[in-house]
This record gives C-alpha cells, sequence and structure tokens, in this order.
C-alpha cells in the first residue's frame, strides 16, 4: 500500500517534469495501472467485486483511454511537447511544495485518529498535480491527462478513507469518468481538425471583452424559413 | 428492482433508438413521446403511486418532487419548441453505415439521442438518496449535455463545449472528494448513505469532516449550478448551445446541481456548527453571484450571454436565500420554479429572434415589435417577469426574500440583494427596449432587411412565426403570471413541505 502510494507521487512529479507528450501520456496510462491495482492490496480480499472493479479499472485507464489519447497525439500535426506556462524546473518545485501541502492536510485532517494515511497524501497529491497541470498546461491534451490524474487522485483518496460504496456505484464512478475522457479525447480530435492545433490559449472567441464575429455562423445557424416552406409544401 | 428504475432506463432506451434512425420524422415522434411518457410517470411520482421499495437509493419526498416535476415539464416545452427548431437533414448526413460509427455524424440524430439521455441523467440526479448515485447522475448530465453545446459543429461552439466539460467535470470530482469526506463523517457504518439515513445520526456526526465535505461539495457542485466566480463555464455555453439546449440548461440542469447542494445541506442542518458555517457560505455565495451578473449584464452586448448571466444572478438569489433560511427557503424553492418557467421562455424567444435575424448582438436588433408581433410581445413579458415586476411569480418570491432580510435585522444583506436587482434591472432594461423598440429593421441600400439569409418577410414587413416557436413561452409565462398571483393549495402545501425538509418555514 505504502510502496503504491509513493509510486504514485513519483510518478506525478514526473509528469509535471516531462516535456514529451508521449511520456506523459505513458506515465499516466502507468498511474492507472496502480491505481487499478490498489483495491487488490488494500486488505479487502479477493472477492469477485474487488476484482472486477480493479479489471475494469486497469482496462480503462491504463489501456483504452491512454490509446486514444496517443492517437488523438499522432493525428495532430502539430508540436509534441507539453509547451507549459510555467517552466519544468518551477514545476517540479511547485510539485514538491504541493507534496507538503497534501502531508499538512492529511495530518490535520486526522489529527483525532493520530493515523496518517500515506495513500491519502497520495489522494490529495494527485489531485493537486491534476488540477496544477490544468491550469499551467497549454495543451487540450494535456489538460484531459490532467483531469484523469485529478481523478485518480480522488480515487485514491476514497479507496484510502474506506468509504467504500455498493459495487453498483463504484461501477457507475469509473463509467463516469471514462466515458467523460472519452468525449474529452473525441473532442481533442474536432479540435485539431477546426483549430490546426490544440492549444487552449488561442481559445479566445468566447469572452465578454470582444464579441464573437457572428457572420462566421451563418452557415451554421438553422434556417427555419426552409423548414416551414417544405412543412407547408408537405400539406 | 424498483420501479423508479424504468423512468430513469426508458430515456436511455428512446434516445438509443433516435441515434440510429434515419428519417428525421420519426425520431421527432420519439422525442415527443419520450417526454410525454415522463409526464406521465412524473404525475404518478407526484400524486404518490409510485414510491421507491427501499430507503437505500431513491426517495420521492416533496423536494424530489418540485424539481422532477420542474424537470419534466421544462423538458415537454423543450422538445416541442425542438421540433420546428431543427432543420432536417442534410444531404449526405443519413445514418446507414455503423461500422465506421457514421451515425454519430448526423447532428440531428445526436442532439435528439442526447436531449433524451440529458432527460434520463437529469431524473436520476432529481430522484437519487443515495450520495454516490447522486453523484453519478450529476456527472451524467455533463456528458450528456456536452453533445447538445456542441451541435453547431463550429469553432465557438467546439470551445465552449470543452471549456464546460473540463470545468464541469473538474468542478464534479472535487464534489467526489466531498461525497467521500461525508462518509467519513459518520463514525459507524450507516445503513443507508442518504440524507434521511445520516440525519438519523446526527448527534455522532463529526463536526470536522462535515464540514470539509461540505465545503468541497458546495465549490463542486457550485461549480455546475453556476455560482459566482465558478461560473465562468455558464454564459459560453448557454449562449453556443441551440435554444431548446440553453432552455433546458438554464432551467433544468442549474436546479439539478442545486439540489444536490440542498441534499448535502440537509444532513449539515442537523449539525449547528456545520449549519451556521453553510448558512455564510450560501449567502457569500448569493451575493458574489448577484453582483458579477449584475455587473457583466450592463452593457452586455449578445442578448444570448445575457440571458445566461441572469441565470447566475437567480441562482445567486436562490442560494442567498437559503442562506437566510426560515420562510425564505420556502420563497426561494417558489423562486426556482418561476425563475425556471421564465427562463426557458427567454432562451426560446431568442432563439425565434436568433433564426430571424442571424445575430447574436443587440446593437444589430431593433424594431422587433414591428417584425415579429408576438415574440416581441412575449420577449418584453419575459423582461417584467425576469426582473421580478409585480403581477409575476418571481415578484412575490424576490419580495418574501426581502422580507425576511429585514425581519431577521440583517439590514446590510438586504440592501445589497436590492442594490444588485436594481443593477440587473437596468441594465436589462437598456437591452430589451433597444432589440424591441426603434424602427422595423437594418435595410441595406437595396430596401433589403440585412440579416435575413432568405428574407420570408409578409407584405405587411412582419415574420411568418411558426406556432410552436411561441406556444411554450406563452404557456409559461402565463403561468409564472397565474403563480404570482394565485398559488393553488397543493403547490403551496408541496413547497412548504420541502421548506420544512431542509429545516425552514412556510410561505
Amino acid at each position: 500500500m505504502n510502496s503504491i502510494a509513493t509510486l504514485l507521487a513519483l510518478t506525478s512529479l514526473f509528469l509535471l517534469g516531462s516535456s514529451r507528450l508521449s511520456l506523459a501520456i505513458n506515465m499516466v496510462a502507468f498511474q492507472g495501472f496502480l491505481i487499478g491495482i490498489l483495491p487488490l492490496v488494500s486488505g479487502h480480499g479477493f472477492t469477485l467485486e474487488v476484482l472486477i472493479l480493479a479489471a475494469t479499472g486497469i482496462i480503462m485507464k491504463s489501456i483504452a483511454l491512454p490509446h486514444m489519447l496517443r492517437k488523438a497525439l499522432e493525428k495532430s500535426g502539430t508540436k509534441r511537447e507539453v509547451e507549459p506556462y510555467i517552466s519544468f524546473g518551477a514545476s517540479i518545485l511547485s510539485g514538491i511544495l504541493l507534496l507538503f501541502v497534501s502531508g499538512w492536510i492529511v495530518s490535520r485532517l486526522t489529527q483525532d485518529e493520530g493515523i496518517v494515511s500515506s495513500s491519502l497524501i497520495a489522494g490529495f497529491f494527485l489531485l493537486f498535480t491534476g488540477l496544477f497541470t490544468i491550469i499551467t498546461r497549454k495543451k487540450a491534451l494535456t489538460q484531459a491527462l490532467g483531469f484523469l490524474v485529478l481523478e485518480n487522485g480522488v480515487y485514491t483518496a476514497g479507496l484510502s478513507l474506506g468509504s467504500e460504496f455498493s459495487f453498483m456505484v463504484e461501477l457507475g464512478i469509473l463509467l463516469d469518468v471514462f466515458v467523460g475522457i472519452f468525449l474529452m479525447g473525441i473532442m481533442l480530435f474536432h479540435i485539431d481538425n477546426e483549430f490546426d492545433h490544440i492549444d487552449t490559449d488561442r481559445f479566445d472567441a468566447l469572452s465578454d471583452l470582444e464579441l464573437p464575429d457572428l457572420e462566421l455562423l451563418n452557415g451554421n445557424v438553422l434556417n427555419l424559413d426552409q423548414e416551414l416552406d417544405e412543412e407547408e409544401g408537405a400539406e | 428492482m424498483s420501479t423508479l428504475w424504468l423512468i430513469i432506463l426508458f430515456p436511455i432506451l428512446t434516445g438509443i433508438v433516435t441515434l440510429f434512425t434515419d428519417s428525421h420524422k420519426i425520431r421527432k415522434i420519439l422525442l415527443i413521446v419520450c417526454s410525454v411518457l415522463h409526464m406521465v410517470f412524473t404525475a404518478f411520482i407526484c400524486l404518490g403511486s409510485i414510491t421507491p421499495s427501499t430507503e437505500s437509493w431513491f426517495c420521492t419526498d416533496a423536494l424530489s418532487k418540485i424539481f422532477l416535476s420542474l424537470t419534466s415539464l421544462l423538458y415537454f416545452g423543450a422538445s416541442l419548441y425542438a421540433l420546428t427548431y431543427l432543420k432536417p437533414d442534410e444531404e449526405g448526413e443519413h445514418v446507414s453505415d455503423f461500422h465506421d460509427l457514421s451515425f454519430l455524424r448526423n447532428k440531428n440524430a445526436v442532439f435528439m439521442g442526447c436531449m433524451q439521455f440529458f432527460l434520463s441523467a437529469m431524473t436520476l440526479s432529481v430522484l437519487s438518496a443515495h450520495f454516490g448515485l447522486q453523484w453519478i447522475g450529476v456527472e451524467a448530465t455533463t456528458l450528456a449535455s456536452t453533445p447538445l453545446i456542441y451541435h453547431h459543429r463550429n469553432k465557438k461552439s467546439l470551445e465552449a463545449a470543452w471549456k464546460y466539460l473540463i470545468i464541469c467535470s473538474v468542478g464534479i470530482a472535487l464534489a467526489l472528494m466531498g461525497v467521500f469526506f461525508l462518509a467519513m463523517a459518520v463514525p459507524t457504518q450507516v445503513e443507508f448513505f442518504t440524507p434521511r439515513g445520516l440525519s438519523k445520526f446526527a448527534g455522532y456526526l463529526r463536526t470536522d469532516w462535515l464540514q470539509v465535505a461540505f465545503i468541497f461539495i458546495l465549490v463542486g457542485y457550485g461549480t455546475k449550478a453556476g455560482f459566482a466566480p465558478m461560473h465562468t463555464w455558464l454564459p459560453d455555453a448557454h449562449s453556443e448551445a441551440p435554444s431548446p439546449a440553453s432552455a433546458l440548461l438554464s432551467g433544468a440542469l442549474l436546479n439539478c446541481a442545486l439540489l444536490a447542494i440542498l441534499r448535502v445541506y440537509q444532513v449539515c442542518a442537523e449539525v449547528p456548527a456545520v449549519q451556521a458555517l453553510a448558512l455564510q457560505l450560501f449567502i457569500l455565495f448569493g451575493l458574489v453571484s448577484m453582483a458579477i451578473s449584475g455587473i457583466f449584464i450592463m452593457h452586455q452586448a449578445d442578448y444570448k450571454r445575457m440571458l445566461a448571466y441572469s441565470s447566475v444572478e437567480h441562482m445567486g438569489i436562490m442560494i442567498f436565500a437559503f442562506g437566510l433560511g426560515k420562510a425564505a427557503t420556502a420563497a426561494a424553492l417558489f423562486h426556482a420554479i418561476c425563475h425556471s418557467l421564465v427562463k426557458s421562455s427567454l432562451f426560446m424567444l431568442a432563439g425565434n429572434i436568433l433564426s430571424a435575424y442571424q445575430t447574436k448582438k443587440v446593437e444589430k436588433i431593433h424594431g422587433l415589435l414591428r417584425t415579429m408581433p408576438f415574440t416581441s410581445v412575449l420577449w418584453l413579458a419575459g423582461f417584467l417577469a425576469i426582473t421580478g415586476t409585480p403581477p409575476f411569480g418571481t415578484f412575490m418570491s424576490e419580495f418574501s426574500i426581502l422580507k425576511v432580510a429585514v425581519e431577521s435585522r440583517n439590514y446590510l444583506f438586504g440592501a445589497l440583494y436590492l442594490l444588485f436587482l436594481v443593477l440587473v434591472f437596468v441594465g436589462m432594461l437598456t437591452i430589451f427596449s433597444t432589440m424591441a423598440l426603434g424602427k422595423k429593421m437594418p435595410m441595406n441600400s437595396e430596401g433589403q432587411p440585412i440579416g435575413y439569409k432568405d428574407p420570408e418577410l409578409r407584405k405587411d414587413g412582419t415574420v411568418y412565426e411558426h406556432p410552436l416557436q411561441y406556444i411554450t413561452p406563452i404557456v409559461f409565462l402565463a403561468a409564472a403570471l397565474f403563480l404570482g398571483c394565485y398559488i393553488p393549495e397543493p403547490v403551496l402545501q408541496i413547497i412548504n413541505e420541502a421548506s420544512a425538509i431542509l429545516g425552514g418555514k412556510a410561505l
């Protein structure tokens, strides 16, 4: 349990420091695998339900989603670097700071119990790293990766708190997360087609300061009159 | 298996059939059949004929009943409106090839299918009592509505949909963390992880964990409910989505997220220390949301964005009222009903204007009263309703909230609340009057109105308006007007019952 928590924290730190997108995806895939085997080692025994959950988790988080993200990366002709707003060195330093913050929060929260759970710290740390990645990286693909890390963090924290719900709810949560990132993956393809890039810092069409140029929309906005004509014709 | 699963599962079934259907006509029929069936189920639930068999998953108390009937009613209105709003399939969009998922390329099939998935997800989130199940429902609403926002398949809708998906998913992930903490607040294994199940252990709940859980859940679901400063996805999503979807997002979806927060508050209300914190946070988020929306509505150049900010304002009013407690709780629930009716009609009317003028810019539209008689009169009535002018239900609720603020000697909060209401009123007045009054249409040098792709003017210079385009707004606005004059006994009773669940007083 402790060693897995350490590995999880290390993968996140590695993620903050890696400059190549393909490497970052592999790291998240490895993290997904670690998360998948976590329920097996957390002392719930090897019931059928635990096994199914672990298998679903591993298939979704370490095989299916990384595969899809890799495909999205291959299709996009853009540079395969992470392109952060904050340099990698500073990111790793912030990561270490976040790790301390996570440790402090957990020690405050569990002061009554008198035990500090390493996997809870890892959970918080993953949550913070995920948020940090979403905020400080330019590419939409990195944001999807950040969201995956964040979800892994929430999952780890939930598991280490021992607050597991019934099997159906756990499965539902996994499924929701999977569909969410799957949708993000589909949209990555579309972003690549529409914008010729997957940078979110060039998402600036919608804001209150400058109004979008709606002439562009003309082709897409419905043409009601036409349909009404047809309906009248049918009558 | 409870019969309640049926109301959640059948929209998924009709939705899947819709996705794979070639004919636009059959899809329209399915859309209507689905919403009518949903209304029938909802009626049975409200009359108490369908109740959950065990306490562990669902509950059909007064709170659920109010929000479920709102969702069902609004969905029916929106699907009626969608019938005229969606144009028939374009060439080459027909579904036939299954092996490369080409059915996903048909915009209409995806839109109508996802509408039904969306309905199912909202129903799940409203009916569920188990906190984990409710989380699944709220997250599912995000997933089902993202394709709705991306309907136009252009850069702007893509940007809006991406922001929506990322921001809401992160918010809801934080809420899941909160749900885990909530489980930690209970010292022993509880039988039912539901508001009522936890309330039984009120004396044994651990205050610190409950506080942390509440903050995580308020911020998490609050992102989805559109509280400032987590509202940033909302104006983009609501203005880029096609109008039937905007009406649903604004009228029904925000309420679902609000209900999720109220369910947790139901537990917090049992522990005085946590309740005090919760009420303070409610008031804070409420006033900040009202202030920010007031500022952005002033001089807003895009009328759909203005409506979106108005939703932020009204969610702010509601959560502010919940923060005041007492009779304001009942007023907030009443406000939720009126706001949903009025805001969804306004979004539909905005859709009518958009389809005639092909622009969302306020400055390019004037003389609506002369060109679109039905739409413009309703548009002005909607303005009066949304700003809380006397005969409408919104006035009743906003006034009751102010009354509670003054009675409980929260003069500062009351004054700020009133100030922001006035700010929004002035901002909206300029926008609505610019659009409705003035000369007919901007004309070009050849005497053709600018903006029409295919001018379909009648001899008297008005635009043809299909009855389905204005029938729903007429009914909804009339209902809001009626509720302002007289609240029928059953409605009042259910509002008071729901208010009692949340520890508030009767209206």
